[in-house]
């Protein structure tokens, strides 16, 4: 067990290196100059030295590199020119804004793809299984960015219930579930659908399994047999599908927070962009990329605890 | 005497079986008419069009459906949305289908060469390939995008290179298996070269779940790029497309709503078609993906 927990942070630390030198490498890549972009009114050949030389982008590509790790490791990952503030400042208001919304999504994902899903799977090939099934193909199939307008236009515009758009923080509850609220739901009706299908198919493969036979033959009431011994055992495998999401619900968030102007990392993503605000898209980069390897490592690992074979698996290659 | 009708003739090819099959999952046959008819509409868009998807009409700006000759009514530029709708077809359908291609292209060889040598060579592209997921496929999406610049190319190499890690991932757990297969082994023993062996013996047993993973990635492109015209990083104004569309409605969607509906509409059923297809394909050729 040590050995393949050892084996996978080992592979997870080096994959974490190899995303640093994907973001300084493609950051770099961007068109514009960074000194221009960092003195837009001042082109001065001297003034935009002096910035190159303050900012090391005088240096050779590696010892940038170098440099700008060892301050990343330190927490500090620059200044933004737009703003003029920290890096790291900005993404510690910013990320919990996106994991407040990317939690009501999944809670909004699981309250209905797992109940969905069991009921799909129990009452295979009947009217309420196919009406699921057809509901979760569309929820993957509906643009994230349109259901949002959609929603705006039923909920902000015609029946205005919801603000259109805006952010409050959770200093005021109400306010700010009330601004989250079409956000999640527009997040989560992807992974929704996701969590239906995973869990009716878990479901079916339980409910075929010896054990569950077994229990139906001891007499067991159908309501156990589903509940308790299915149920559990379907529940490990939804819930591994939904720590792997969370590069969906990131990616999502970068369109949803766009639709809705929420101050997330999803919007800090595309406003570094449309800005060439390096030091800013480098940190939100690197945080999202952190946190996808930091998760998926945490599934990898809980899942080989819950499921011995795996472990074993790992352990032998 | 009363005539006897002969029983319907069983198909014995395995492709007969498979179409059989795949013609009795409804949901299948109505995704694949949806496929269908949109590479129909792509394709013979001049014909379909009721108008030139870029004659502004001053006079009929923001028409409601089915008034003035509009079907669907017009855009903030009095444009007939029906015709973009249309043409639109053409540049999100050929960034879908070109950027799942490219990244066929792309993964398959690196795929085999992971499944077959293993070793130092497969590690090596497992971390490349762990490192490119670590990314968001939108987060990768758009930054290639904003790299290279807005063009339908360079819309289609972005999703196109979001697309490779997963397809390499597929093709290397399929090879991983198909490897210790019998036969394999008996056309290395027989001396047969590794080329011939990936190529003859291993590639076509790939196809299947490639097939299946491409009818779920077509999809995923559709969307990608619809999202990329949406922020202005995909095919660019006045080629149609259904992201840029929905872009422009945005800020008229309490006066003209249909402006906003219509392309969506078009964007998810597309999608749909395409899931709907791949689901049955996938049902159909019975593939579990090992990756």
């Amino acid at each position: 067990m040590s050995w393949y927990v050892l084996r996978r942070v080992g592979t997870s630390l080096i994959t974490l290196f190899g995303a640093t030198i994907v973001v300084f490498l493609g950051v770099r890549a961007l068109p514009g100059d960074p000194a221009v972009a960092l003195s837009p009114e001042n082109n001065d050949p001297a003034v935009l030295h002096a910035i190159r030389v303050r900012y090391g982008l005088d240096q050779p590509l590696p010892t940038q590199y170098v440099v700008w790790l060892g301050h990343a490791l330190r927490g500090d990952l620059g200044t933004s020119p737009k703003t003029g503030l920290p890096v790291t400042q900005t993404l510690l208001e910013r990320v919990p804004i996106t994991l407040e919304l990317a939690l009501l999504a999944l809670l909004i994902a699981v309250a209905i793809g797992v109940p969905a899903g069991i009921v799909a799977a129990v009452r295979r090939g009947s009217l309420p299984d196919y009406l699921c099934s057809t509901a979760a193909l569309g929820g993957l199939s509906v643009p994230h960015f349109w259901l949002g307008i959609l929603l705006i236009l039923a909920f902000a515009v015609h029946f205005p219930i919801f603000p259109a758009s805006g952010f409050v923080p959770i200093t005021d509850p109400a306010g700010n579930l009330m601004h989250m609220a079409l956000p999640a739901i527009v997040l989560g009706t992807g992974l929704t659908a996701v969590i239906m299908r995973q869990m009716r198919s878990a479901m079916l493969d339980s409910l075929g399994a010896d054990y569950v036979r077994t229990a139906r033959a001891k007499g067991m009431t159908e309501w156990k047999v589903v509940g308790v011994h299915a149920l559990r055992n379907s529940l490990i495998t939804v819930v591994t599908v939904v720590g792997l999401q969370l590069g969906v619900l990131i990616s999502g968030a970068v369109i949803t927070e766009q639709i809705f102007i929420i101050p997330g990392i999803g919007k800090l993503t595309l406003d570094s962009v449309f800005n060439r605000d390096y030091p800013s898209l480098q940190g939100v980069v690197l945080i999202t990329a952190t946190g996808y390897i930091v998760a998926n490592l945490l599934v990898d690992l809980t899942y080989s605890l819950l499921n011995p074979r795996i472990r074993i698996a790992g352990g032998a290659r | 005497m009363t005539a006897t009708a002969a029983p319907a003739a069983r198909p014995r090819t395995r492709g007969g079986r498979t179409r059989r099959k795949f013609l009795r999952r409804p949901p299948a046959v109505i995704g694949l008419a949806g496929v269908v008819i949109a590479i129909a509409v792509a394709v013979f868009a001049p014909w379909i069009a009721p108008y030139d998807p870029d004659t502004v009409q001053p006079a009929t700006i923001l028409s409601a459906p089915f008034t003035g000759g509009h079907l669907l009514g017009t855009d903030d530029l009095g444009r007939d949305i029906l015709s973009q709708i249309v043409f639109g077809a053409r540049a999100s359908l050929a960034s879908g289908v070109l950027a799942t291609l490219l990244g066929l292209l792309v993964a398959v060889p690196i795929g085999l060469l992971a499944g077959y040598y293993r070793g130092w060579r497969d590690s090596a592209i497992s971390r490349v390939i762990d490192v490119v997921l670590s990314f968001p496929f939108l987060v990768i999406a758009v930054g290639l995008a904003a790299i290279l610049g807005p063009s339908l190319l360079n819309e289609v190499i972005a999703l196109a290179v979001a697309q490779v890690p997963v397809f390499v991932r597929v093709v290397r757990g399929e090879v991983l298996g198909l490897r210790e297969l019998e036969y394999v082994e008996a056309a290395v023993v027989n001396g047969a070269p590794d080329r011939v062996v990936l190529v003859r013996h291993i590639l076509p047993n790939t196809l299947n779940p490639l097939v299946v993973q491409a009818t779920v990635a077509i999809p995923t492109a559709i969307i990608g790029a619809s999202v990329l015209s949406f922020l202005g990083l995909g095919e660019q104004p006045p080629t149609p497309s259904w992201g840029t569309m929905l872009s422009d409605a945005q800020q008229y969607i309490a006066q003209a709503p249909w402006f906003a509906v219509f392309p969506g509409l078009a964007i998810a059923l597309t999608t749909l078609s395409f899931n709907l297809f791949g689901d049955g394909l996938r049902d159909v050729l019975d593939v579990r993906m090992r990756s």
